[in-house]
């Protein structure tokens, strides 16, 4: 299936006819995809109609859309055609606005990428931009470029045509990878005019989105070489610790593997968003049978009282039932604010609002917001999320004798002040390191006890750490952080490892240098769970030396070994303190013995099968009666400030699963050490689940993904559940997600996954809420996660504070919302049955247009985006305030129809109470004001003033913007009334304005102001009397602490965190270890030793913040 | 505490009480301090009001007279019988006979009453057209589709005023003798039919076209009156300035009402001896019946009534308001009772946290 052919320097090949695609009727299109990419969504012609499709495919615009249509068609238009044009025009135009910002910005970002510039090799190097890059095309790159297409290596400026390349932006790895080029393009094409007349021809897969897979060939010189991944640079890596390299385009654009694995972001859609449309199909079905049940009413009055009223007589000879149909129409338009127009725009801004709050406050980017309130499973990556992903050497065991305490040089233990050692008489010491016990200085410097020096002597020789010198600074760069911690604290302790070849390697013990035979290196991998090495010293001496995990370390200690028991405690002391362990020891090795083994081991290493197998086997003849030297204690950097948010989260009631891809010891080491587990934890392993049932427990994941899935799916859900704490170890990206599937599934919880490298993205994407910790390791899980910000931490702010408060106001202003527009359009249902249910309004047409627009919308919407019930210091300290959110207390199907009556009786008060003040009244001064519009406008004001008071007391943070917003609603209502009802209005439109002179004939009656009174009392003291009662009686959560608010203020001083303290230690093992192979091979391969390389931290350094920089732009 | 690197700089988010979501606010609480004294006061001021508004509405006097003319009730039945469908039946003519013992307290109103009278019905209520009322010579001669079926009469002619509630204008009228002994003359008692409507609509809501050489009957020139009237608009009174679409009349049944069942103003008695009210003695009513109701099922009245400060002869609102102020005082009761029973045992809650 390689169907996709690429020949290099030959832009005319990809042109061929075979290679069209026919787009649209005759516009014929290359499949080869151009390099320029284009995430933009419109263009400046595209953009009115496409936006304008794009928001009638939502229901609720296209019902809007209907009912204007409807509105045109004058048998049964009962509304003025702009009384829903008007709000519909201004729902469009807001989202229009923001659709267009957006793209806007995508523009700007696609310009800024396609722009970008590349040499081209071809009749000499010359500069081009991304955008014009083509299939076939060679180019070079520099140290620190980004690639910009996928391409295969053909050269480079490193031996054997390595390079370097960081994939943090593909798979959030920040190791760097090697990719070789092949041998024959390593040997002909290093030079430029070899490269001008290379006519290679590839034949490959079509482009896919697999990173990891490629398979193809190359054809040139009549000889055919298979590629592989291995040799292939992908658009997004970045170009380190190469000076130059060369390669042919084969993928571009749209068609580069990054391109295909972004995809379309799913839309997500919130909890609420889900309960939202239910309650507004709800509605509409409400709507329908109300409208359906006055048209009966119509048909009905019409044969008994309509047909024989002379008066009525309007020419058409319509039966009573075809009348009481066309009404039916006529109410679906008069009752359409039951479905509110503006509550999806309304939403959306509200939204758009807590984001900015919420990014002025954390750095985080956009719009999930309410369902933050409602979390009740997190989903988070360990490294990188929850640790630094920086080793530390804090401590070590010698000899049965622990270092690393603040020890001052007279070992008095606990100093008060606490000084770093000084580590200037060592040249190489990097200066990083701070370590605070003098006394294991003195040791080394006194040599009295000789195994100190052996210790750290082990550390300098026993890893695979490749070094690099430049300007006389050592760089290490090592396959695990842990295995460089460790290198690094040798080399401050004046034992630096400088330099390896394939066979030796040069250490410099206390300043002098020595060179050590490596005779072989017994590499680590995670059944051994040990390294070891074994040198011939300059004196000839074959030494052993080995590290490891105390458990298979002390199995193969001689059985005299010292100080088994001394380290064993101090193990045990460092497992405590949540320190991962490494043993050490080593042994000598008589130069028969090694050379018989030797025999074994080179059958071994060129057995054809089970190569790795019988290599173990041979290790294991060696790697015995061990002399145990002591234990190193390596410190995996928490982010700041995690242990504290674990568990503040979890009094919220929130569940937090780690899940990562480490091995089960480092993961459960962190669990400790972030005190997700803690000693008294009863910890189960998922391999022993069966049996009992536990009150927390971790799992091996592998056990899960097997066949027969659903029911056992659904057991692991629920038992995991029961857990109140869950760590999954060894797990892909893939089964990332599925873990957060499964719970989303079962549970029907919401759930948030928070990682930072791009292995979490499938789980960032998975979960209703995706959070992105900005980070080390590139940017992709940024780019595909809902929030991002830098520090796990910030993550009880976002969800105790932000996500709680946005959940309260989002639904409150739900609840509102609703109620507000029941109880504004009930009043024409009520009016039906004094009107002969002929669709008659309630209020003036210009009313019922501007009601959800202008009188009722601004403090609702300062409600959903300002109010607090507490402020966040209290929101943080009673984490139990969260739970509201997660038992979706404040809004669901019973709170909703809670609102609805609430609003059908306020619309019953609205309408009865004026029509007994107006029955056969008539006014001060004798002039009848039992009118029709008098009437209405004593209902819209009575209405507009009930409906702001409400809002009024549902706000529970009264800023001086709620109280303007509230009271500037009310007079601007009046104000417009009055406006409306001018003389000077009616001289210009005398038919638009028909309510001359109503507002002030009515509004001058004392009469009518004391009905207006009466109503809204009416409307809102069974309120007020409700609320006091249930506040008395049943008081929330909440209302106590608003209560005593004073009260917590005062004592606001309370401790930021109680000094935890730790049961006593139970017997178990801390050993951890990052890493799964190291580079053994690489080096006794030996291509990897270079002659020359540059300081690799400084590059990584520069690489980011750099990177940091285009990313910012 | 402090933020990340990478949140500082630059991107800083702005420390401004707006931002940080610190704005100085109220957080009022629905304490009892609160509640209490609101429910208190409110049924207080309410019983107060209740109890002013319930006397002045009882001080009202109210007489009306049912001169539909149903079933042998008074001299109207004879005209009643004629009261067939919708053609207008010819003019006929009654009246209401009445005595006074006693000073009716004035100034007096005059009011006629519908019922059963759908002004509000939608079909209805929009056949008009507020442009031609409002004298713009264009739409005198091309009245609103809305007006439908009275925007044109068959002959092509517009109709001025168009529309089903011009064409259906209430037509009976009223006059009201006084006699003050028993055998003595009748004496006509002055109606004031004007200030009738509100100001507004005389003077701005309804104008007449503008005059053709002086002539409102030239301005109205080519147009046709609605088929039931029985004289063009510009006749409607032989007063030059309640003639025409500002003819007083017409303006108050414009105005249409609210409800199925409503009164209008037909006049004020303030005139002359009659401007304290009307003395005590008999007074007749006479009635030109020529307005059909009985074909819809509706009912004609006629009211005489006097009005306060607050209006009408309605004892609704200050029932209301009493019902309202007792109610509020007693759930202030029950908070009360509630607050101090609960208080005790939330204080106790507490002492056990």
């Amino acid at each position: 299936d390689c169907t996709w052919q690429v020949k290099a320097n030959d832009r005319s090949f990809h042109e061929q006819p075979h290679f069209m695609n026919t787009k649209f009727f005759c516009i014929k299109e290359s499949k080869y995809a151009n390099n320029a990419i284009k995430t933009y969504k419109y263009n400046a012609f595209s953009f009115l109609p496409m936006n304008l499709f794009e928001q009638f495919k939502r229901a609720a615009n296209f019902y809007f859309l209907i009912l204007l249509i409807l509105q045109a068609i004058p048998q049964i238009s009962t509304l003025a055609w702009y009384t829903t044009l008007f709000p519909l025009l201004v729902v469009l135009g807001i989202t229009a606005m923001k659709d267009l910002v957006d793209d806007v910005a995508r523009h700007k970002m696609d310009n800024e990428i396609n722009n970008r510039t590349c040499e081209v090799i071809k009749d000499g190097r010359y500069f081009t931009k991304w955008k014009e890059i083509q299939v076939g095309d060679i180019i070079r790159l520099k140290k620190n470029d980004f690639i910009p297409a996928d391409i295969l290596l053909l050269s480079s400026s490193e031996p054997n045509s390595l390079c370097y390349v960081e994939t943090a932006e593909l798979d959030g790895e920040t190791n760097l990878k090697f990719k070789m080029a092949l041998e024959i393009t390593h040997q002909y094409l290093q030079r430029e005019n070899a490269l001008t007349t290379f006519d290679g021809f590839i034949e490959c897969e079509e482009p896919n989105n697999r990173l990891d897979k490629f398979t193809g060939t190359l054809f040139w010189r009549n000889t055919s070489f298979p590629l592989d991944a291995d040799k292939i640079l992908l658009r997004g890596c970045v170009i380190r610790n190469t000076d130059f390299c060369h390669g042919m385009v084969i993928f571009a654009g749209a068609d580069t593997k990054i391109m295909k694995n972004s995809g379309k972001t799913r839309f997500k859609r919130t909890k609420i968003d889900y309960l939202m449309n239910y309650m507004v199909y709800t509605i509409f079905v409400v709507l329908i049978l109300v409208s359906a049940g006055l048209a009966i009413g119509h048909a009905y009055w019409e044969a008994q009282i309509g047909n024989n009223s002379w008066y009525l007589y309007d020419g058409e000879d319509y039966t009573p039932s075809y009348r009481g149909f066309l009404n039916f129409w006529g109410y679906i338009i008069i009752l359409n604010t039951m479905v509110p127009i503006s509550l999806y725009v309304s939403v959306e801004v509200i939204r758009l609002g807590q984001s900015y709050f919420i990014n002025w406050d954390l750095q985080i980017t956009t719009t999930l917001n309410e369902q933050l309130g409602q979390i009740h499973y997190i989903f988070s990556d360990k490294t990188g999320t929850l640790t630094q992903n920086i080793m530390t050497f804090k401590k070590c065991c010698i000899n049965g004798q622990i270092y690393g305490e603040w020890n001052t040089s007279k070992g008095m233990s606990l100093a008060p002040e606490k000084d770093p050692v000084d580590f200037s008489w060592n040249m190489f010491a990097d200066g990083k390191l701070a370590f605070y016990d003098h006394y294991l200085i003195e040791q080394i410097h006194s040599g009295k006890e000789s195994e100190v020096r052996q210790f750290f002597f082990l550390l300098a020789v026993c890893h695979t750490v490749m070094v690099d010198r430049i300007d006389g600074q050592l760089n290490y760069q090592a396959a695990s952080p842990d295995e460089g911690a460790l290198v690094s604290a040798a080399r401050n302790f004046g034992f630096a490892f400088l330099a390896r070849t394939q066979n030796t390697i040069t250490i410099s013990e206390l300043g002098t240098e020595r060179t050590y035979d490596v005779l072989a290196i017994l590499d680590f991998n995670s059944d051994r769970k040990r390294m070891s090495i074994i040198v011939r010293t300059p004196e000839g001496n074959i030494r052993l030396y080995c590290k490891g995990a105390d458990t298979v370390i002390y199995e193969r200690l001689h059985q005299m070994s010292p100080t088994k028991q001394e380290t064993q405690d101090a193990l045990d002391i460092f497992a405590s303190e949540t320190l991962r362990t490494l043993c050490l020891c080593y042994k000598e090795i008589e130069e028969k013995e090694y050379e018989e083994w030797n025999k074994k081991f080179m059958a071994a290493s060129i057995a054809s099968t089970n190569r790795d197998e019988a290599l173990d086997k041979v290790y294991e003849e060696i790697e015995k009666d061990l002399i145990l030297l002591g234990a190193t204690a390596i410190e995996d950097k928490l982010q700041d400030g995690v242990p504290e948010t674990i568990s503040k989260l979890a009094k919220a009631d929130i569940k937090i699963w780690v899940l990562t891809g480490d091995k089960k010891e480092t993961a459960e080491n962190i669990g400790f050490a972030c005190e997700l587990l803690t000693e008294d934890t009863t910890i189960c392993y998922g391999e022993d689940i069966k049996t009992e049932e536990e009150r927390r427990m971790r799992t091996q994941s592998k056990r899960r993904l097997e066949a027969r899935k659903e029911q056992r799916q659904k057991n692991f859900v629920d038992l995991a559940c029961e857990c109140s704490a869950v760590i999954c170890c060894r797990v892909t990206p893939k089964q990332k997600a599925m873990v957060v599937d499964l719970v989303k599934r079962y549970k029907k919880a919401i759930t948030l996954a928070i990682g930072d490298g791009a292995n979490d993205v499938n789980m960032i994407k998975t979960a209703h809420i995706g959070v992105g910790i900005s980070g080390q390791e590139g940017m992709q899980a940024v780019m595909s996660s809902d929030y991002s910000f830098a520090q796990f931490r910030y993550l009880q702010r976002l969800l105790l504070v932000h996500g709680r408060w946005s959940y309260i106001r989002m639904c409150k202003f739900l609840r509102y919302f609703f109620y507000k527009n029941f109880a504004f359009t009930l009043v024409h249902f009520w009016y039906s049955f004094f009107n002969g249910y002929s669709a008659q309004t309630a209020y003036e047409d210009w009313f019922i247009t501007l009601y959800n627009v202008l009188y009722s919308s601004l403090p609702v919407l300062l409600m959903g985006l300002l109010d607090q019930d507490v402020s966040d210091k209290l929101s943080l300290r009673f984490p139990g305030l969260y739970v509201v959110g997660q038992r979706d207390l404040l809004f669901n199907y019973k709170k909703f129809f809670v609102s609805l009556v609430h609003g059908i009786l306020t619309s019953m008060i609205l309408f009865f109470i004026p029509l007994g003040a107006y029955l056969q009244t008539v006014g001060q001064d004798g002039e009848a004001p039992s009118d029709y519009q008098s009437f209405a406008v004593t209902i819209a004001s009575a209405l507009i003033i009930t409906v702001n008071f409400q809002i009024g007391l549902d706000t529970s943070y009264w800023t001086f913007v709620n109280a303007f917003s509230i009271f500037g609603s009310i007079a601007l209502y009046f104000g417009i009334m009055f406006d409306f009802h001018s003389a000077g209005i009616h001289v210009l439109f005398p038919s638009a304005f028909q309510f001359t002179g109503t507002a002030s004939n009515a509004l001058r009656q004392p009469y009518i102001w004391l009905t207006i009174i009466l109503t809204v009392a009416v409307c809102l003291l069974p309120v007020v009397a409700i609320r006091f009662l249930s506040m008395t009686i049943w008081p929330s959560e909440s209302d106590k602490i608003q209560k005593h608010r004073k009260r917590l203020k005062a004592e606001e001083q309370w401790k930021r965190r109680q000094v935890f303290r730790r049961g006593v230690s139970s017997r178990r093992s801390a050993y951890a270890f990052s890493h799964q192979r190291g580079y053994a091979d690489l080096i006794s391969s030996g291509r990897s030793i270079r002659k020359k390389r540059s300081p690799l931290d400084a590059i990584i350094a520069d690489g980011t913040a750099e990177y940091r920089r285009t990313v910012e732009s | 505490m402090t933020w990340s690197a990478a949140a500082r700089g630059a991107h800083q988010p702005d420390n401004t009480a707006f931002t940080q979501q610190r704005l100085p606010a109220w957080q009022p609480l629905l304490s009892a301090s609160i509640a209490l004294p609101l429910f208190f006061c409110a049924g207080l001021a309410f019983i107060g009001l209740g109890l002013g508004l319930f006397y002045s509405s009882n001080g009202i006097k109210e007489l009306e007279y049912d001169y539909t003319g149903t079933a042998g009730t008074g001299g109207c039945s004879a005209c009643a019988l004629a009261d067939r469908g919708r053609a207008p039946p010819p003019p006929c003519s009654c009246a209401w006979h009445f005595s006074l013992a006693e000073l009716f307290p004035g100034p007096v109103y005059l009011y006629y009453e519908l019922t059963n009278f759908y002004q509000n019905n939608r079909r209805y209520s929009v056949s008009r057209d507020d442009a031609q009322l409002s004298g713009l010579p264009s739409a005198l001669r091309h009245p609103a589709n809305e007006c439908a079926p009275y925007q044109r009469r068959a002959s092509g002619l517009p109709i001025a005023p168009c529309g089903a509630i011009a064409n259906s204008l209430f037509n009976d009228s009223f006059s009201l003798w006084h006699r003050r002994r028993a055998g003595g003359p009748y004496v006509e008692v002055p109606l004031d039919r004007t200030g009738i409507a509100w100001w507004t609509d005389c003077h701005v809501k309804f104008r007449n076209p503008p005059l053709v050489n002086g002539s409102l009957a030239l301005a109205f020139h080519g147009t046709a009156p609605p088929p039931n009237w029985p004289r063009p608009v510009y006749a409607l009174s032989p007063d030059p300035n309640n003639t025409g679409f500002v003819n007083q009349d017409f303006v108050v049944w414009m105005r249409t009402a609210a409800l199925p069942t409503f009164r209008k103003l037909y006049a004020r008695i303030r005139q002359g001896n009659y401007s304290a009210g009307l003395p005590r003695g008999s007074y007749v009513v006479n009635i030109t019946y020529n307005y059909p109701v009985r074909a819809f099922g509706g009912r004609k009245l006629v009211v005489l009534s006097n009005i306060s400060w607050m209006g009408g002869k309605n004892p609704f609102l200050g029932i209301a308001y009493l019902a309202v102020g007792s109610l509020c005082i007693l759930v202030g009761f029950v908070m009360l009772v509630v607050y101090i029973r609960y208080q005790d045992q939330n204080d106790e809650d507490e002492d056990e946290e």
